[in-house]
């Protein structure tokens, strides 16, 4: 009973992490958030990263986002190193190789949908005829193709967390970072939006899910779990982990 | 990014607080409208004067007791005061010097507060009186209608004649001809030979409340003492100007009884020194406007440096998002900076606009030329640029290195 997941070769490694750290200093005290963490993300996995407040989640999808840079240690992205880069080549690597999904959406309110799936191509440089119809083609895709024209006000939640997925996808970036993306939603939009997800990673798409709630995190092939600032267990998920075993 | 991208950006953004952009955006426009105006208008007048609008005729310079600018004020004011008036006597020993040396020699004295009255009609209580000669007219750019100038005869037995400006005939004369009717002005009995063709204003003023009769009987009827002759002398050609200029000064001074050491005690003035008796006061009025207009931007500019603070703040969350999906800083400083200047241009192109259309409505009323002053409205939009650019430097920056962690977390 092979699944075609198990067929899959692994791709090449698109996040390399080793050991890295990252302390704040807030006031007299120094708070670890991240006390030693080593991962490796291939393309096309589907991972999600799990813990508690308080755990180094959030400060771990920051440092992988590249919104952050670690205290110490070392992160590679793509064989380039990012420890190393400035804000601009941050920013560059922010534009072209990740696509952010957020819990609360973070559509800018005034723009339609058309426009804000157009804005990474705009800071990418692309010309308006191809930004247009890449973002209209975008939209399409996830199911809004009525609905360029509207502004986010006039969406229903899960068509606005659509329009977000769509503006993480315009550039066709390496990983699709997903901060709880169902957070603010009914269950049973919620499971659409986890639908979608899914039929991107089916398409070869690499995403990365951070969440709490284990039905969520249920839907990756692969959960990392992080307590204190360390990882506590990274496994595939049962399904896939007999499969692979059975397959070694 | 390109150019358009941010432009619209700004104008989206702008657009949302529109009130809000509205004000800010009028603070500039009231600075540079107050400068564009003044600017238009002082520019209106010039080209005026110097295309046409002459005090004098062509050719002419005069000599009088006071200087152009008679506002001059102050110690100066009373050093001319000082001086003795040019009497009739010395004008005439001036005139005797000079006789053959210049095609007219004008004599003139006035009085302000003439009314002439006829068939129980009256003129205006401020008629000018001119006392003077047959040059007056030519002298002074006034053409004949009908009827004959004052001649030399006329001076010469001080007849009881008048030369009767348009307004005057209009007032006294609605309906026949006034050659041979007499009129009476403060008192005085003149029997009409000629009119001037209408002059229109300058600066306000009508030209044509005037009347002109021999200096001769001027002086008889309205007095003698505290009154002072200005002298006009038109030369033969342009190219005789300054030969006849030195001549006149000469006589001049001969004719005031001054030794070689002694200062002029008499003022000349000429086309040329009227235009740059205007370009000082046109100069003060320039910095002050200029002055105050700059004031007034800097308020302005204060005022949009606030407003791009308040929205740096309430746009903490677009500035994350815009940083997350790839924005750099610079992106970030680009896009405020461009609507700080966004709002300082279009708030400096209302200025100029409004600026212009006023300056000129002030110019037509003084009958002077229309003009759209380039070069100011030029400097008007580079300073609005330094303005936008100097105020919401500040500001951009402050959003260009926001973190983009902190930021998206800002509700």
């Amino acid at each position: 009973m092979l699944n075609t997941e198990t067929m899959r070769p692994r791709g090449p490694i698109v996040i390399d992490i080793e050991n890295i750290t990252k302390h704040y200093v807030m006031g007299e005290e120094t708070v670890h958030a991240l006390r030693g963490v080593t991962l490796q993300i291939h393309r096309n996995e589907y991972l999600a990263i799990m813990g508690p407040s308080g755990s180094g989640k959030s400060t771990l999808m920051n440092m992988l986002g590249c919104l952050d840079t670690p205290s110490s240690g070392r992160y590679e992205f793509n064989g380039k190193d990012v420890s190393a880069m400035d804000d601009d080549e941050l920013a560059a690597i922010r534009n072209r190789e990740i696509g952010f999904v957020f819990q609360t959406f973070n559509l800018l309110p005034r723009a339609t949908s058309l426009r804000n799936v157009e804005l990474p191509l705009i800071y990418a440089g692309i010309d308006p005829v191809t930004r247009q119809e890449r973002a209209a083609q975008t939209l399409r895709d996830v199911g809004l193709g009525e609905r360029l024209l509207h502004k986010p006000n006039e969406l229903s939640g899960g068509q606005r967390q659509r329009v977000a997925i769509a503006r993480a996808l315009v550039n066709n970036p390496s990983i699709i970072l997903a901060d709880e993306p169902t957070g603010n939603l009914d269950s049973k939009t919620g499971e659409e939006i986890m639908a979608l997800l899914e039929n991107l990673y089916q398409a070869g798409n690499t995403i990365i899910l951070v969440t709490h709630e284990a039905d969520i995190a249920h839907h990756a092939r692969r959960t990392v779990h992080l307590r204190d600032g360390l990882i506590e267990s990274d496994a595939l998920s049962e399904a896939t982990e007999i499969q692979t075993l059975a397959f070694t | 990014m390109r150019f358009r991208e941010i432009i619209t950006m700004a104008v989206i953004s702008l657009g949302a607080n529109k009130l809000r952009s509205a004000l800010t955006m009028t603070g500039i426009t009231i600075g540079v409208f107050s400068v564009i105006s003044v600017m238009t208008a002082i520019g209106a007048l010039q080209t005026s004067i110097e295309s046409g609008i002459s005090f004098l005729g062509s050719n002419i310079f005069q000599f009088a007791k006071y200087p152009a600018n008679v506002n001059a004020g102050g110690r100066a004011q009373k050093k001319y005061e000082n001086r003795h008036n040019i009497s009739y006597r010395q004008a005439l020993k001036y005139y005797e010097l000079m006789e053959g040396n210049a095609r007219e020699i004008c004599l003139k004295s006035f009085d302000f507060k003439g009314q002439a009255v006829y068939n129980g009609m009256k003129t205006t209580p401020s008629l000018t009186v001119a006392g003077s000669n047959k040059s007056f007219l030519v002298a002074n750019s006034y053409t004949l209608a009908y009827g004959r100038n004052i001649n030399d005869e006329d001076v010469a037995f001080s007849r009881s004649v008048i030369v009767v400006g348009k307004a005057v005939e209009k007032r006294l004369f609605p309906h026949e001809s006034p050659i041979g009717r007499t009129i009476k002005l403060n008192g005085h009995n003149f029997t009409i030979i000629g009119g001037m063709a209408e002059k229109g204003t300058a600066f306000g003023q009508s030209q044509d409340d005037i009347c002109v009769i021999p200096i001769t009987r001027f002086f008889e009827n309205f007095g003698e003492s505290n009154r002072t002759v200005n002298i006009a002398t038109q030369s033969f050609s342009q190219e005789l100007y300054n030969t006849t200029l030195d001549k006149g000064m000469g006589a001049m001074r001969i004719a005031r009884g001054l030794r070689a050491e002694q200062e002029n005690d008499f003022e000349l003035y000429s086309n040329d020194s009227l235009k740059s008796a205007f370009e000082s006061i046109a100069g003060v009025v320039r910095i002050g406007a200029f002055v105050i207009s700059l004031i007034a931007l800097v308020a302005a500019g204060i005022g949009i440096m606030n407003i791009m603070l308040v929205s740096v703040t309430e746009r903490t969350k677009e500035i994350g998002i815009r940083k997350s999906i790839g924005a750099r800083s610079r992106d970030i400083l680009r896009q405020f900076l461009t609507e700080a200047v966004f709002i300082s241009e279009a708030g400096g192109v209302l200025g100029i606009i409004f600026g212009v259309i006023g300056g000129d409505l002030l110019a037509l009323w003084l009958k002077a030329n229309l003009i759209f002053p380039f070069g100011w409205a030029l400097a008007g939009l580079i300073v609005c640029s330094a303005i936008g650019i100097g105020f919401g430097f500040y500001p951009a920056y402050r959003a260009a290195r926001l973190d983009p962690i902190d930021a998206l977390r800002f509700e």
